[in-house]
């Protein structure tokens, strides 16, 4: 398990899954700070949008909302679009190093099973940061940014000065166990044939016959990243938590 | 558009090929939504009581009874539920000697998640009370296990309600996963009509959703409303 192929599966496995993680938690962050801005501007149809997105995406599976991606989405995505996206593969084939592991064949990175799967689990996690983010604002009280106002600030550096330092600290825990969440939830991209962690423990549980030792170091690996993204929640709060006043 | 297809196969996705009988089990054959429905009362029904046990456990002073619950909670919220399934998928039929069918084994499964998750809610919630509660629990005569039991549990459960809820709701929506162990519940229901019909993707994959969201939605809102009523009894720290 430890040597020969089924080391060298697991382990491209790993930074596949890394790689989706990775990419779908940086995109989501920046979807989940445009609805959540969506939903604090004045104009109406911008709220409700914002509020149908995250309802209706915090409402539904992801492995249905990665089958929607990848099964459906093909109907209504423009023809130039999809060919594009279907001839991606051809465009970066190659040998290619990523943490001094060197990928022979293809890059996995740009094929459509790939591209479906971030989106989803980009659109899905973007809906939870963007509550998130939106709990964390709300909760410090209103008349903190009227304060502000008083003294003089104007909108924008009273958000700046006075409600972001305060936000941040309360919403950065909730957000690291969502990126937490991502890594979990990305292997169910496997689904689409996406070689993530999981897609190799099963392959190796097929070609090898090792079903306990596959599984169990993939568990190990899941473990270990949660356990390490779980101490630096527990540091942050050792560290930045301090008792709000209100 | 190929609603007429969704309309069609809408029997096949509320049921599939259930059967009523008036015998023991009543339900034969569970399918569509109608599986995933009783996943998820079921899984929720099993999680509450081993996640009460548990929450209760990793609350105890002894070490012995602590150490086995916080490694069974902090494992099962470190993995992906599909790797759960996939492990228990080939452990099971080691466990019993004889095959399991992958119902009872996504049940299981969804039982032992929840649980950990269930757990750490109970926990939340007891420690959440004041202390005042259990030390005048204690000064009027009564044991450790019959405070807990007559005025910590009643309280604390309650204030649960909403957070139950809550987990019910993304129990429902992980019921999902069963489809990959090929258990015919409402997304497998789905990739089955999608694959024969091939034409119409977009509005299947559309009026799932809509189910899966038809549910999780009601009660998420009764959820919402719960907690703003309830909030109103709670014990409080003065």
């Amino acid at each position: 398990m430890f040597s020969g192929e089924p080391a060298q599966w697991m382990w491209e496995g790993f930074c596949t899954t890394m790689q989706i993680s990775i990419i779908s938690l940086i995109c989501a962050m920046i979807l989940g700070i445009v609805i959540c801005v969506l939903r604090m501007t004045p104009f109406k149809p911008l709220q409700w949008f914002s509020l149908a997105f995250t309802e209706f995406f915090r409402n539904t599976p992801l492995l249905v909302q990665i089958f929607f991606w990848y099964n459906a989405s093909y109907f209504v995505i423009p023809t130039v679009i999809n060919d594009w996206m279907n001839d991606l593969y051809y465009w970066f084939p190659g040998p290619f190093s990523l943490f001094g592991h060197e990928f022979v064949g293809e890059w996995m990175l740009f094929n459509v099973e790939l591209i479906m799967g971030i989106i989803a689990l980009t659109v899905y996690t973007a809906a939870f940061i963007a509550e998130e983010i939106r709990a964390g604002i709300f909760s410090i009280p209103k008349n903190q940014l009227e304060a502000s106002r008083a003294v003089g600030l104007s909108f924008l550096q009273g958000y700046r000065y006075v409600i972001l330092p305060q936000a941040l600290r309360i919403v950065i825990p909730p957000l690291i166990s969502q990126a937490l969440n991502l890594i979990k939830n990305s292997s169910l991209v496997m689904v689409l044939g996406v070689t993530d962690l999981m897609y190799q423990a099963s392959q190796i549980e097929s070609y090898h016959a090792m079903p306990f030792e596959a599984f169990t170091v993939a568990l190990l690996i899941y473990l270990a990243i949660s356990l390490v993204v779980s101490l630096c929640i527990n540091l942050y709060n050792k560290h930045f938590m301090i008792q709000v006043m209100y | 558009m190929h609603w007429d297809i969704v309309y069609n196969n809408f029997d096949y996705f509320l049921y599939g090929n259930t059967s009523l009988d008036w015998h023991f089990p009543f339900l034969h054959n569970p399918e569509g939504l109608v599986a995933s429905v009783i996943l998820a009362i079921f899984g929720i029904f099993g999680a509450f009581w081993l996640g009460l046990a548990a929450g209760l456990m990793r609350l105890s002073r002894n070490k012995w009874v602590k150490v086995p619950s916080v490694c069974y909670i902090e494992m099962i919220r470190g993995m992906p539920l599909l790797l759960l399934i996939f492990w228990f998928y080939y452990l099971a039929p080691v466990i019993t000697g004889q095959n399991m069918p992958a119902f009872s084994t996504t049940m299981i499964c969804f039982v032992v998640f929840t649980g950990a998750y269930v757990a750490e809610i109970v926990r939340a919630g007891v420690v959440a009370l004041p202390k005042g509660q259990m030390e005048a629990a204690r000064s009027t005569g009564l044991s450790h296990a019959q405070a807990m039991q007559l005025i910590i549990l009643p309280q604390a459960l309650r204030n649960m309600i909403p957070s139950f809820v809550n987990q019910f709701v993304s129990l429902t929506k992980d019921t999902s996963l069963a489809a990959i162990l090929g258990v015919i519940e409402l997304t497998r229901t789905g990739v089955q009509v999608d694959n024969r019909e091939m034409v119409a993707s977009f509005e299947i994959w559309i009026a799932i959703a809509g189910l899966y969201f038809m549910i999780c939605y009601i009660l998420t809102s009764y959820s919402r409303r719960l907690e703003a009523q309830l909030s109103r009894y709670q014990a409080r720290n003065r």
